[in-house]
């Protein structure tokens, strides 16, 4: 077993854990933050993207061990005092979305992304999101609602 | 995924003295962990390398950059000092996987692995690397043995990668769209007395092709590359390209990878 101490969504948390505990199930079992997703088991459909000191991780690929010390955000920890976060809210405004399995994990890269470029061209948002897999919305408006973002995170 | 025993390591030593027969050095997780999960690998102790402080920095001197193994692919992609010393390795970086496997798949990693369809292992070799060991100091040319194997004893860590600048260099790669691992991969440096064009994805191993080479030592140019038929009995062949496209998509990246080049 690890003891790991860190920080979920501003909350500190200190928990015992078997050694080959993912991330993500960490996440979803151990503090019941379901809205982190799993789609895959080979690290390749980022329904489970959290950020980990502030940057874009999958949450399947990482031990929770490994995570000690770190500051995590999930999706639940978006909003503030009732009000969506803006990616959230242009996700909603463009219709970037439809089943919604994707959207966790897209809003958690897209708003890396726009962190990372302030300014992105359509191919910089499509290569930024290359590790989002979505089986519903054929991507166009989920481009569109991270431009809908843009000058906003 | 199978029960292990998680390890930190603080220091190279004590990561080499926690290592054995059944352990695994753990860097960003990004192949060790699916294989993991996926129960291709299992091991009695994972060793946490990535926060040792030996194998963090980018290092770059007058004739070489130096990085550390644990420094993340997305840390090479935006390195000013890299960017400006060697542009293609940047950018090599820069399109491994995606951002979220470039947060946290490091150099290390990527080369102890060895996957014949890895990016960094063609730009070791194109660029006359050195390959920093816990107790050693390996040329690229001996370090990368075959198909996932390489010249590094079990509790061996990289510690970092010393890079030759050359004068101009560039890396095409024509992806796989699903997984975005290379097809084929070209690294083409050239230097004062030579030019190297280093292949991956192609076969088994990262190699040289000295058909390419040649031609470009006689003329650096694109086009002196236009009648080049490379011999497809010795490249890999899957769902995703057959020997043949493979031997012809080599000698496409490498007209690319000359046009590219700076
Ligand atoms: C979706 C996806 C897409 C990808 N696309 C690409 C791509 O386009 N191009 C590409 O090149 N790669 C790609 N990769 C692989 C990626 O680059 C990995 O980060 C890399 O192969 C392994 O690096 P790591 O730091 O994650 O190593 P880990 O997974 O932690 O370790 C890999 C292996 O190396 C060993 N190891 C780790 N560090 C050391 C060390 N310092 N010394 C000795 N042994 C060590 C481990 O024991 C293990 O056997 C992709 C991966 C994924 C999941
Ligand atoms: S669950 Fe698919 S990438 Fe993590
Ligand atoms: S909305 Fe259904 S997978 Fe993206």
């Amino acid at each position: 077993m690890a003891k790991i101490a860190l920080k979920v969504n501003g909350n500190k948390i200190e928990k015992e854990v078997a050694d080959n505990t993912l991330l993500v199930s960490f996440i979803r079992e151990n503090l019941n933050l379901t809205g982190t997703h799993v789609g895959c088991d080979t690290s390749q459909c980022g329904s489970c993207v959290v950020h980990v000191d502030g940057k874009s991780v999958k949450s399947c690929t990482m031990l929770a061990a490994d995570a000690n010390g770190a500051d995590i955000t999930t999706i639940e920890g978006l909003e503030k005092g009732g009000k969506l976060h803006p990616v959230q809210e242009s996700f909603k405004k463009h219709h970037g979305l439809q089943c919604g399995y994707c959207t966790p994990g897209m809003v958690m890269s897209s708003i890396d992304l726009l962190k990372t470029h302030k300014n992105p061209s359509d191919e910089e948002i499509r290569k930024g999101l290359e590790g989002n897999i979505c089986r519903c919305t054929g991507y166009q408006n989920i481009v569109a609602s991270v431009k809908g973002a843009i000058g906003k995170v | 995924m199978k029960q292990f025993n998680f390890h930190e390591a603080k220091s190279v030593k004590e990561a080499v003295k926690a290592a054995s027969k059944n352990s695994a050095f753990l860097s960003g997780g990004q192949t060790l962990i699916p294989s993991m999960k996926l129960r291709l690998s299992s091991f009695s102790d994972v060793i946490n390398v990535k926060n040792i402080k030996d194998l963090q920095g980018i290092k770059v001197s007058g004739k070489s950059v130096k990085i550390g193994a644990a420094t993340k692919h997305a840390e090479v992609a935006s390195s000013k000092d890299v960017k400006k010393a060697i542009p293609a390795l940047a950018a090599l970086a820069g399109g491994i996987g995606d951002m979220q496997v470039r947060n946290k798949g490091t150099l290390g990693g990527s080369i102890a692995n060895n996957d014949p369809s890895a990016c960094y292992p063609s730009a070791c070799i194109a660029l006359n690397a050195v390959i920093h060991t816990s107790n050693r100091k390996i040329d690229a040319e001996k370090f990368f043995k075959g198909m996932f194997e390489t010249a590094l004893k079990k509790d061996e860590l990289v510690t970092a990668v010393e890079f030759t600048i050359p004068e101009k260099s560039a890396y095409i790669k024509i992806p796989n769209p699903a997984s975005r691992y290379a097809l084929v991969g070209v690294f083409l440096a050239k230097y004062k007395k030579e030019t190297i064009c280093a292949v991956t994805g192609a076969q088994p191993v990262v190699f040289r092709s000295k058909e390419i080479e040649k031609a470009l030592n006689n003329n650096f140019d694109p086009n002196s590359l236009n009648d080049l038929n490379l011999k497809s009995n010795e490249m890999n062949a899957d769902i995703h390209a057959s020997a043949e496209y493979r031997a012809s998509l080599v000698v496409t990246a490498a007209q690319k990878a000359v046009i590219n080049c700076k």
